[in-house]
């Protein structure tokens, strides 16, 4: 069964939803720029791991205006270490996709000892003016579809685009969208790269890459930016997905995860 | 009624196929391909002519705007523009209306307090002080700012400039966005407290109560007539009223695109082409652009994903009829655009400053001065007068040039300029 409990943090301004389940060490998943949904992927981790998946700020039901506290990427950071203590989570394995991993990443940047692991699945973090990371808030939600997904007709699209009838779901899909879009935005506009190149010295955790061949956002070459500061990080490429590896072929990245994790 | 010529210093020569060619006339359209710099020279100073020659004729008002990294309309810096109209119509009674420099894209903001002040005083205390939001486009996708603080940053810099025009002592300012520790605003504005001030918008709830909360005139700038601003502007009254406002009529402007020629069938002729370039060229932009993630605050995007309020039409499939039938363009015969302006726009939507786009898209020269002419010498007098009999005073105007419309419409119709 999936627990919810909600948080507040910031001085109780910014109310942060958890999801967790499962039994085992304790695994916190960094959700990306489309919000957090208990996907197969998720459920697949809980049976080795006990699972805490918080929501960005902002992105919580009902709290949406909460993001308006906070200031800048060092405010979420804060946040983060403000959750963990809350969570009584002295540290974790950490998971992240795209946006979440550039967050898992900076949590880990500054608080070394919070990380055990950190599993970063199509991180941003990076720029490079030859291979630019796409502003995904910049597209349109069919075009955006097309550019997340290997398959933007496949299942794991579908879950995230939801139905398009009737049209009451198909503008609460649009609004979650694009209101998540909009609260992890804000600590990444309109360039992905905020520091982490001054800060990622500091992660001491093992750490592995995971990115999708066929990534049509983040270009997998970004990985060599990450493996360059951490010497020692593997990298594994995954054919047959795009930006969202783990929504395209959950079995295969939670297996990766649990094989990075000795498990 | 305050009529007011405006212009957007489009690109006039975009080629034929450029909305089939190009991802975007905004932010992205390659410039090297697109534009060279001394005919740019030549449409900065057709630009300057038009508005200068619609001053001479009789317009109350000449509008001039701040647009980025577009063909639309490209004056980036509209206080470069407005500073030449405020030289060289000194010793007139026509207002510098500008519509205006951007604060969220000034940094600090402060700049376009001090530029204001500075137009104020070269044109003797004539300036209405646009104060708008900026376009997305201009403001998050050329300018970088962040789309969630782009209303938030707006509201600091509107605080931060009424103070600096009006503070006795130096201030500081210890802002979210801005921290100055020593504002000391020179030169200070002529008009006291402050310039008249318009907020432009399109259609945006929020707006309406910033408008409405602050006592400045609301813009509405739309490109799709009066007929589809109906249900916004009357949205916009009702605030007022729900605010203890008055109705005074001054509250409200609008925006409207004007042909005018002999009859009916010669302003087809004449005009359709550049008519269809603006709305199928000019107006091509990605439509999550005009509204990027984090742009709307969360109550206004589940209000406008659940209930569009504008039912989104694409000007592309409509051809000039369209327009004019719809209302889009107001085109015709002086008597024509006469009514339908009376009608639809003054009358229906309660608007006292009126402003009309005479040049429009690919309008060359020429055609664009023989627009201004016809209107300024047929349309405007008939128009003028609409609202005196209610005794309303525009207190969204130039003080000393309230009075002035009446010496205005005597001084006739100057000649065509050199």
């Amino acid at each position: 069964m999936i627990r919810e409990e909600t948080h507040s943090v910031w001085q109780g301004r910014v109310r942060i939803r958890v999801l967790s389940k499962g039994r085992g060490p304790a695994l916190v998943f960094f959700h990306g720029p489309w919000g957090l949904t208990w996907d197969p992927f998720l459920e697949e981790l809980a049976q080795s791991f006990s699972v805490v998946a918080p929501e960005h700020p902002g992105t919580t039901p009902a709290a949406p205006d909460d993001i308006y506290h906070l200031d800048g990427l060092w405010d979420l950071v804060l946040c983060y270490d403000e959750l963990l203590e809350a969570l009584g989570l002295e540290n974790a394995a950490f998971v992240g996709h795209s946006f979440g991993a550039m967050v898992a990443c900076e949590v880990a940047a500054a608080y070394p000892r919070r990380a055990r692991s950190l599993t970063l699945i199509a991180p941003i973090g990076f720029w490079r003016d030859a291979e630019p990371v796409v502003n995904w808030m910049m597209l349109d939600l069919d075009a955006l579809r097309g550019r997340i997904f290997r398959d933007p007709a496949g299942d794991a699209a579908k879950r995230m685009f939801g139905p398009s009838e009737p049209p009451d779901a198909a503008a609460a899909t649009r609004v979650r969208l694009m209101w998540s879009m909009g609260a992890t935005g804000k600590f990444i506009w309109p360039i992905p790269d905020k520091g982490l190149k001054k800060r990622i010295h500091r992660v001491k955790a093992p750490t592995l890459l995971l990115w999708g061949q066929d990534d049509r956002l983040v270009p997998p070459a970004y990985a060599d930016e990450f493996v360059r500061r951490l010497p020692g990080a593997g990298v594994q490429t995954m054919d047959g997905c795009g930006h969202a590896p783990q929504l395209e072929q959950p079995n295969r990245v939670a297996q990766m995860v649990r094989d990075f994790l000795r498990l | 009624m305050k009529i007011s010529a405006f212009h957007l210093m489009p690109h006039r020569e975009l080629p034929a196929d450029f909305e089939k060619r190009y991802e975007s006339v905004w932010v992205t359209p390659p410039w090297w391909e697109l534009a060279d710099a001394r005919r740019v020279g030549e449409y900065y100073n057709w630009t300057l002519d038009e508005l200068l020659y619609a001053a001479k004729c009789g317009f109350d008002g000449v509008c001039t705007n701040e647009h980025h990294q577009n063909a639309y309309g490209f004056m980036p810096s509209p206080n470069i523009m407005g500073s030449v109209l405020a030289k060289l119509t000194n010793g007139s009674d026509v207002a510098i209306v500008q519509m205006g420099a951007t604060l969220p894209t000034s940094n600090p903001p402060l700049r376009v307090a001090e530029e204001y002040a500075m137009l104020d005083c070269i044109s003797g205390g004539r300036l209405v002080a646009g104060l708008p939001l900026g376009s997305p486009m201009d403001v998050s996708l050329c300018y970088g700012v962040t789309p969630m603080e782009h209303r938030e940053r707006y509201r600091e810099a509107f605080a931060l400039t009424l103070k600096a025009w009006q503070a006795r002592e130096i201030f500081a300012w210890n802002g979210r966005y801005f921290q100055l520790a020593n504002v000391n605003l020179w030169p200070r504005p002529i008009q006291q407290p402050h310039p008249p001030i318009w907020v432009p918008g399109s259609g945006s709830i929020s707006t309406f109560d910033f408008a409405v909360e602050h006592d400045v005139c609301y813009c509405f700038l739309s490109y799709s007539g009066a007929r589809s601003a109906k249900t916004m502007m009357d949205g916009y009254w009702r605030v007022v009223a729900d605010k203890g406002r008055d109705l005074n009529p001054y509250r409200a402007g609008f925006l409207q695109l004007v042909v005018v020629a002999e009859n009916d069938a010669r302003a087809e002729e004449m005009y359709a082409r550049h008519v269809e370039y603006f709305y199928h060229k000019c107006l091509h932009v990605p439509g999550i652009w005009f509204s990027p993630p984090g742009n709307q605050d969360y109550r206004s995007l589940v209000a406008t994903m659940h209930n569009p309020v504008r039912r989104a039409e694409n000007p592309k499939t409509l051809r000039y009829r369209d327009f004019v039938e719809r209302g889009y363009v107001i085109a015709g015969s002086p008597a024509t655009v006469r009514d339908r302006l009376k009608e639809e726009v003054i009358d229906s939507l309660r608007v006292g400053n009126l402003m009309v786009l005479l040049q429009i898209g690919s309008m060359p020269h020429e055609l664009a001065l023989e627009n201004i002419d016809r209107f300024a010498r047929e349309v405007l007098p008939h128009l003028r007068g609409v609202w005196d009999d209610e005794g309303w005073v525009n207190h969204w105007w130039p003080k000393r040039l309230r009075e002035s419309a009446r010496r205005r419409g005597a001084a006739a119709v100057g000649a065509r300029p050199v």
